[in-house]
């Protein structure tokens, strides 16, 4: 671009500018500066031992030095013996959340989506789990599935056993997936019921001229409808799903229960659960993260727009 | 047909043809429902709506126990229900600190936070600006940012710029994680009003920002409310951040303070539960006030690319 070309550009566009910049400095700070960091930090070996740090008066300065791929390729290669199990465990998570909960949301909001009594009583409670803070409800059911907690009780009555929701893997694995279903389900059907009432009332009119069943309307009408709001919060769930950091943080602590960890609180346990703090592995494995959320959302992405759908990115 | 409907019909009207008996059925129009249906229907809700109650309710009804294992005994809190959990959070913690910290911090990060969300969100649903796409995929992306990569360089960031344990820091960067979804949230907002109204403000001269101001924040009420109310409920119940970057008893949110009654030592479910519920409070509130807005804003967001 020319001198002029670029003053030209400058004086239509400044005001365009002006507004987005604060968003740019506040991302470019706390967002993309830190990210930069975090990459540079993964390709050496630092740890808590060896890193620049101030005791009192005296700084002591960096020791860490430049290992290149090195722990990139451990991580990898398997030699961690952590990556993969962790890896196949995010997978089914993610997968597992959002499958269920897309499905329950979608269930509720067409239920919702129709005059009835008791309306506004049914949503209001049904975004409760949405209304109150993560970790007043993840305490909540911290308590519920506790050995002998309400929930055992509760199995007790129809004369099951309690399997140790909190303490045996499989089922840490199952009331994980339970919990942020839950957790998550009211997002996606306030969406999806805002997405519904968008589909113009004359589409199912005419569809109902055409003597169509609920079903059919529902096939043919609804769905197609909701496709714009779907791919959005679907690509939203995935993203959030992988990356929920609190659900299980605040339900299983970051010590133990290590079926239950997905990659995201594994790589926070690498950096805080133990001693000495692996400064080099967590970014290592943070970038692992991100790149693989990047990949699936430009095949996402691709994949729409062949379709000929459009998600609001 | 019934014979009762039959007499009625004949009454009513003696001319009329005879009842069209031989007619089909007609269809049954949407929104009406059979007795069944129905029953099955509010049944459905009613399940899902006692599903989605109850670990809400029943940390309510364990905050009234006043032993710190009663969460293991429900049947125990019945004879003896109190309130001296939450006379005690109430009048011998730092609650009050707790929550005014809170509320500073969810109240910074939702006017900060949403106007600068709005004005990027306008800019990008109106100008076609170079470096609008790139700035919407940066949105996406920072959404995809695992926070264990993020906090050590925080961490030294946040120390240089002599933010650690201030409120300005912490509602700095919960503007980063809350700032791109209003963002393109608002965008989407701003896509559904028509463009004839910047073009008619402009006319009547008005300067970009004041067609932005004047014009559009009035209109994009519901979408501000969504985005607000998003932002303030991310920073009242986030805890990583917070309980990394307040370091000293005066500066804890909520969110941390309530940790404090958990220890290695020391295990008083009971205050907790308390604590929880008076947290909980202010959110449901807040969530409430918006939830008229709820389904417009998110919705405008998500459907207009």
């Amino acid at each position: 671009m020319t001198l002029a070309g670029i003053k030209r550009s400058y004086d239509r566009h400044w005001y365009a500018w002006a507004m987005a910049a604060p968003v740019v400095v506040v991302l470019g700070v706390l967002v993309l500066y830190p990210l930069g960091r975090g990459a540079y930090l993964s390709l050496t070996d630092a740890t808590s031992l060896n890193v620049g740090r101030t005791i009192g008066m005296n700084h002591i300065p960096d020791t860490y030095s430049w290992v290149g791929l090195r722990n990139y390729t451990r991580i990898l290669s398997g030699a961690d013996h952590e990556f993969w199990p962790h890896f196949v465990w995010t997978i089914v998570w993610t997968a597992g959340c959002v499958t269920l909960a897309y499905t329950i949301a979608l269930g509720l909001a067409v239920l919702l989506n129709r005059p009835m009594r008791f309306r506004t009583l049914y949503r209001v409670l049904l975004v409760l789990p949405w209304a109150v803070p993560t970790f007043v409800t993840m305490f909540s059911w911290r308590l519920m599935l506790a050995d002998n907690g309400v929930v055992d009780t509760l199995l007790g009555y129809l004369h099951l056993p309690a399997p140790g929701w909190l303490s045996v893997p499989i089922w840490q694995q199952v009331s994980a997936i339970g919990v942020n279903t839950w957790a998550s389900v009211p997002f996606l059907m306030v969406s999806l019921l805002g997405g519904m009432q968008a589909i113009p009332k004359e589409l199912y009119e005419a569809a109902e001229v055409d003597g169509a069943t609920a079903w059919q309307r529902f096939r043919h009408v609804t769905l197609p409808g909701l496709r714009p709001v779907s791919s959005t919060i679907i690509l939203l769930g995935v993203i959030w799903t992988f990356n929920q950091f609190n659900v299980i943080f605040l339900l299983f602590g970051t010590n133990g229960a290590d079926s239950v960890q997905i990659l995201v609180t594994y790589a926070y346990q690498l950096f805080y659960g133990q001693q000495p703090q692996d400064f080099a592995d967590s970014a290592a494995y943070g970038v692992i993260i991100l790149s693989m959320l990047v990949v699936f959302t430009s095949i996402y992405r691709r994949w729409l727009a062949r379709n000929e759908q459009q998600v609001a990115v | 047909m019934s014979t009762g409907q039959d007499l009625r019909q004949r009454r009513s009207t003696p001319t009329a043809a005879t009842p069209p008996a031989d007619r089909p059925r007609p269809v049954r129009p949407r929104g009406e429902r059979g007795r069944g249906a129905s029953l099955l229907l509010h049944t459905t809700l009613s399940l899902a709506g006692l599903v989605a109650l109850f670990p809400v309710a029943w940390i309510a009804y364990i905050s009234l126990g006043p032993g710190t294992d009663d969460f293991l005994h429900p049947g125990r809190i019945l004879g003896r229900a109190s309130l001296s959990n939450y006379g005690y959070v109430l009048f011998h913690t730092d609650f009050f600190t707790w929550f005014a910290n809170s509320v500073i911090v969810g109240l910074g990060t939702m006017v900060f936070g949403v106007l600068i969300a709005a004005s990027a969100g306008y800019a990008v649903s109106r100008m076609r600006f170079p470096g609008h796409r790139q700035l919407m995929w940066t949105f996406l992306l920072t959404q995809m940012f695992p926070v264990s990569v993020l906090l050590v360089p925080l961490y030294t960031i946040m120390a240089k710029l002599d933010l650690l344990n201030s409120y300005q820091g912490l509602i700095l960067i919960y503007c980063s994680t809350v700032v791109p979804f209003c963002a393109f949230m608002m965008k989407g907002y701003f896509d559904t009003i028509p463009v004839e109204i910047d073009e008619a403000g402009r006319v009547d001269g008005l300067s970009p920002f004041g067609v932005f101001w004047r014009l559009i924040i009035p209109l994009a009420r519901p979408g501000l409310a969504v985005a607000g109310f998003y932002s303030f409920l991310t920073a009242w119940g986030e805890v990583a951040y917070s309980s990394i970057f307040m370091l000293s008893s005066d500066k804890y949110t909520l969110a941390v303070g309530i940790q404090t009654f958990v220890s290695e030592y020391s295990q008083q479910w009971n205050l907790m539960a308390a604590m929880a519920v008076l947290v909980a409070i202010p959110a449901a509130l807040v969530f409430y006030l918006v939830q008229k807005h709820l389904v417009t804003g998110l919705t405008a967001g998500g459907t207009k690319g």
